[in-house]
């Protein structure tokens, strides 16, 4: 599929980003932090790796079950919610999703939008195209208040608002709000609740996300602590839910290891304080509860990561954050530097699907592929493999295979493919490489001291006097 | 063709002459490691609970309404919702009808529209009954009704819920299993685990979010 | 099962199953040592010091000279087809039943894990290259587990700090088997580090491509292992040594790794 009208994306400037991060000392130390706090909390949730492990492979195969299924299971699911008085509607682009919220706004005259959480939503951008059109969109989970309130964009999945301290937190409300300045957590807490109260009430429209779609029963199940979810889910008139195509599980005890999963290990707790299951609207003689609930289902991309069968693990996904909260390179740039609306490793591998290799064309690369992300992923995405496998697509010859993914070969680059060409040309011809080695052991005097990216963090490299290759000769014999 | 039949054409295509994977559920991973013997069971949903800042008694099915007047007079709070027509909101009423007690009972019973301000702002307590609980993670199984809307244990600062020991289950496998979920979900399901808490200001946590501040679970031993 | 290629194609990936603990054979009299490119250009001695610990357990040691690289430098870079081009070099090179001793965990686990990717779609050459997986071993692990080896410690009291490289680490257990041969020398101390399972920052070709965070990570890594408290540093892979101690170098400290090889020899007297 090609891109359209031949417009050159415009990469995310992912360097230019991770030097600023990287001479942030406060953000680093913010991210350090929080990123050790949430590593040890799910740590303490899993003590048994037995269980960890097997419960793992069971998640990894409850996801891979629902995936093998996934266009039966979606219409079952529209089937069943259509049967419990939800309204189902399809978006494959985030324009299409965005214009659906729209026609239903217009058909009530909404002005007033609140969110649970929603990272769908910020895939659509759906604050922004909302208040275009004259609609506020308020966020009510505290972490995503935070960053409106910021004007920024969140900077994790699950905390957004995790690269702040309470001092920066503390400024904001007493800026924005017009509160005393405190930094008394509860009490910045409580600020947070006043002012987003008569917000549910007052909103025509409430939106949230879905952690799991269940087409058995028809449900839409969302986890959270704070109460949020439930409010915008409730008190509104009318409740839009966005997710994205992948989300949907088959039977109603298929949520049972994937919620366990989820919970230890995206904040290391046994399970969130709510575990909100949705199966339609207020009946007749209901006192409370929304009279319309929409299910916006979004691809965006999401059909070219299923396409290939390697490529499709990536949609296991079940959005816990522990690969972002394991990951070195994460905790040093925060999430903000990658650009995009999932940060960190999950990040890397979805994100090229949902906008192209163009525009991400440096974010499969951000990472030394040290594995500690697909060894904490509770659904066994196999992480590095994929993001070594979007290095290959990246690198793809221009007159290469057909192009099954958006922005193959956005880091193609001739000279660099002669370099590994001449490299496995050295590694195949045994007197070829002895001889390279030869050389360059004879000549190590001339390595160049500055040696380009190298040399910014290392001394030169030192070659040794003699290759192994010689002194194992001398010392076994000729084989 | 719309955007549903082009998504699910691609999705088909994709899935071309491949088999669906085997449902190789694994019961026993969901149950053994989450089995409680029958007299720890209460003790290990309190421990759960308690761990994040829920509060629970223990009483008796005769008890309870006088430590709801207990509990209600200790924090000042002179008027609670609860439901006239639920066997606890009879029972509740009779109490407090014979010990003369002043504290004040006010219904759920109409459209939340026609009071939302009230609930919002003049409701300091509710209390509601529940379906069960589960050891495992602490949790109550609340499924709002007609008589018990989902705003009641939502709004009001103090939700106090009533915990029969006899609905306790072992974990979410089990709860869901023998209480037959999968044959009629309601409009809305819960699971409630604590009081409304978050982190998300310096991984610090703060309780009474947007959801109830305290979470009173009165639990009743011979019932 | 559909032999379908389409039908494979399409398939819904599973994690394979849990891996059942790998069974070791008894001490062969003869093996192979792949001796991995980094350790032939820049670290001959840590080479030549896994011969003489192998030969010192009276196995005889083979060293095919027409070996090169494992292909894990472009594989990792996405050139998939110049990688296993190069992987298929150096199978050829190992046929038989010798076990193929490798003293990088990184380097094993691209024998052992990665050529098979490599090659399954090539169902000949896959025979051959499950031979290799089978009976490729990383070098502490082939110490302990098939020499059962047993370290007598001939040196001074000392703390050492430990680092292990993520693929060693999570490919082929290395930081355990590392961990069981210096414990075996009495009178060395194996002190924790500050953060000891994050990666120095290495990843190949990300310390070019991304150097500024790679910088970090290795300043990260080298401010933990001074302050550990430990005198010496050892690492059973190079290519992190290759990544630390350049780092160390370039900021001017005294300390530097040496790989586990070398330490052990040193430590029982061989060198």
């Amino acid at each position: 599929m090609s891109s359209p009208a031949n417009v050159p994306e415009a990469p995310i400037e992912f360097k230019r980003n991770v030097r600023e991060a990287l001479a942030d000392g406060q953000l680093r130390r913010n991210f350090r932090g929080a990123m050790d706090f949430l590593m040890a909390k799910r740590a303490a949730q899993f003590p048994d790796e037995d269980e960890r492990e097997r419960l793992r492979t069971f998640g990894n195969q409850v996801r891979a079950r629902a995936l093998s299924r996934l266009p039966e299971l979606l219409e079952r699911l529209e089937t069943s919610l259509t049967r419990n008085g939800v309204k189902v509607h399809w978006a494959e682009t985030v324009e299409e999703a965005n214009a659906i919220v729209h026609s239903i706004v217009q058909a009530h005259e909404a002005k007033h939008v609140i969110k649970g959480k929603s990272m769908v939503s910020e895939e659509m951008e759906m604050n922004h195209f909302l208040g275009d059109h004259g609609v506020d969109c308020l966020e009510s989970d505290m972490g995503e208040f935070i960053v409106q309130l910021r004007e920024e964009k969140p900077s994790h999945i699950i905390m957004p608002a995790i690269h702040l301290n309470a001092g920066q937190v503390a400024s904001l409300f007493h800026d924005k709000l017009d509160v005393d300045y405190t930094e008394d957590v509860d009490r910045l807490i409580q600020i947070g609740r006043e002012t987003l109260r008569r917000k549910f009430f007052e909103a025509d429209i409430g939106v949230s996300g879905v952690n799991f779609a269940i087409a058995e029963t028809g449900t839409l199940l969302l986890v959270e602590n704070e109460g949020n979810g439930r409010m915008s889910t409730t008190v509104p008139p009318v409740h839009i839910a966005v997710t994205g195509i992948e989300k949907v599980v088959e039977n109603l005890r298929d949520v049972v290891p994937l919620l366990s999963l989820l919970t230890r290990s995206a904040t290391g707790q046994p399970i969130t304080t709510y575990v909100n299951m949705i199966s339609g609207p207020r009946k007749a003689d209901e006192l409370d509860g929304p009279r319309e609930v929409h299910l916006v289902l979004l691809d965006n991309g999401r059909s070219q990561a299923f396409a290939d069968g390697e490529l499709r693990q990536t949609l296991n996904c079940i959005r816990c954050g522990a690969c972002m909260n394991h990951c070195p390179v994460y905790t040093r740039i925060g999430g903000h530097a990658y650009g995009t609306v999932y940060p960190g490793p999950i990040g890397k591998i979805a994100t090229p699907h949902m906008l192209g290799l163009e525009k991400t064309r440096d974010l499969p690369s951000a990472s030394s592929l040290c594995g500690a992300c697909g060894e904490v992923c509770p659904v066994r995405i196999p992480i590095p493999a994929l993001l070594r496998r979007l290095r290959e697509e990246a690198v793809r010859a221009p007159d290469d295979v057909p192009h099954h993914l958006r922005g193959q070969g956005a880091k193609y680059s001739a000279k660099e493919r002669m370099i590994w060409k001449a490299w496995s040309k050295m590694n195949t011809s045994p007197a070829l490489y002895r001889l390279v080695g030869y050389a360059g052991t004879r000549l190590r005097g001339l390595m160049p001291s500055n040696i380009g990216p190298w040399t910014e963090h290392h001394a030169p490299p030192r070659l040794a006097a003699r290759t192994l290759h010689e002194l194992a000769r001398e010392h076994l014999g000729d084989e | 063709m719309t955007a549903k039949e082009r998504i699910l054409a691609k999705l088909r295509a994709s899935l071309d002459g491949s088999t669906p994977v085997a449902d190789d559920y694994d019961e026993a991973l969901l149950t053994t490691p989450w089995a409680y013997a029958a007299d720890k069971r209460v003790d290990r949903l309190r421990e759960v609970l308690e761990a994040v800042h829920g509060e629970t008694r223990l009483t008796t099915a005769a008890d309870w309404p006088a430590l709801v007047v207990e509990a209600l007079s200790e924090r000042g709070i002179d008027e609670l919702l609860i439901s006239p027509a639920t066997a606890h909101g009879q029972q509740l009423a009779a109490y407090l009808a014979l010990s003369g007690e002043t504290l004040k009972l006010k219904a759920y019973d109409r459209p939340v529209e026609e009071w939302k301000e009230t609930l919002f702002f003049h409701t300091p307590a509710s209390l509601t009954g529940t379906l069960g609980g589960i050891a495992a993670t602490g949790s109550l199984i609340v499924w709002p009704t007609a008589q018990e809307p989902r705003l009641m244990s939502l709004v009001p600062p103090l939700h106090i819920a009533l915990l029969k020991v006899s609905e306790v289950f072992d974990n979410l496998h089990e709860a869901m299993h023998r209480q037959r979920w999968v044959n009629g979900l309601p409009t809305n399901a819960l699971l409630i685990s604590g009081p409304s808490k978050t982190a998300d200001i310096q991984q610090t946590l703060a309780y009474g979010a947007h959801g109830p501040k305290e979470l009173l679970v009165l639990i009743l031993q011979n019932a | 099962m559909s032999h379908n290629p389409r039908a494979l194609a399409n398939a819904t990936r599973v994690a394979p199953p849990l891996e059942a603990a790998r069974s070791y054979p008894v001490k062969p009299t003869d093996v192979f040592v792949f001796g991995t490119c980094v350790i032939d250009l820049f670290f001959p001695g840590a080479g030549m010091d896994s011969i003489r610990l192998l030969e010192r357990e009276g196995i005889k040691v083979h060293f095919p000279q027409a070996q090169s690289c494992c292909g894990q430098p472009a594989y990792t870079s996405g050139y998939t087809g110049e990688a296993r081009e190069v992987a298929r070099a150096q199978l050829a090179l190992f046929a038989g039943d010798w076990p193929v001793v490798v003293p990088s965990g990184s380097c094993a686990g691209m024998f052992r894990h990665h050529y098979p990717e490599l090659f399954k779609d090539e169902p000949e050459t896959l025979k051959l290259v499950e031979s290799l997986a089978a009976r490729t071993y990383e070098l502490a692990e082939f110490l302990l587990n098939v020499c059962r080896i047993q370290l007598c410690d001939a040196g001074a009291p000392v703390k050492v700090a430990l680092h292990t490289s993520c693929s060693a680490r999570r490919e082929m257990n290395t930081h355990v088997h590392s961990r069981a041969l210096l414990a075996q020398l009495g009178a060395v101390e194996r002190i924790d580090h500050a953060y000891e399972s994050e990666c120095c920052g290495f990843g190949g070709a990300f310390s070019v491509r991304m150097p500024d965070i790679s910088g970090l990570m290795v300043l990260d890594k080298t401010k933990a292992l001074a302050g550990s408290g430990a005198a010496e540093v050892v690492s059973a892979d190079c290519g992190c040594l290759m990544n630390i101690n350049g780092a160390l170098e370039k900021q001017g400290a005294s300390l530097r790794g040496e790989h586990l090889a070398s330490f052990l020899l040193r430590r029982s007297g061989g060198k």
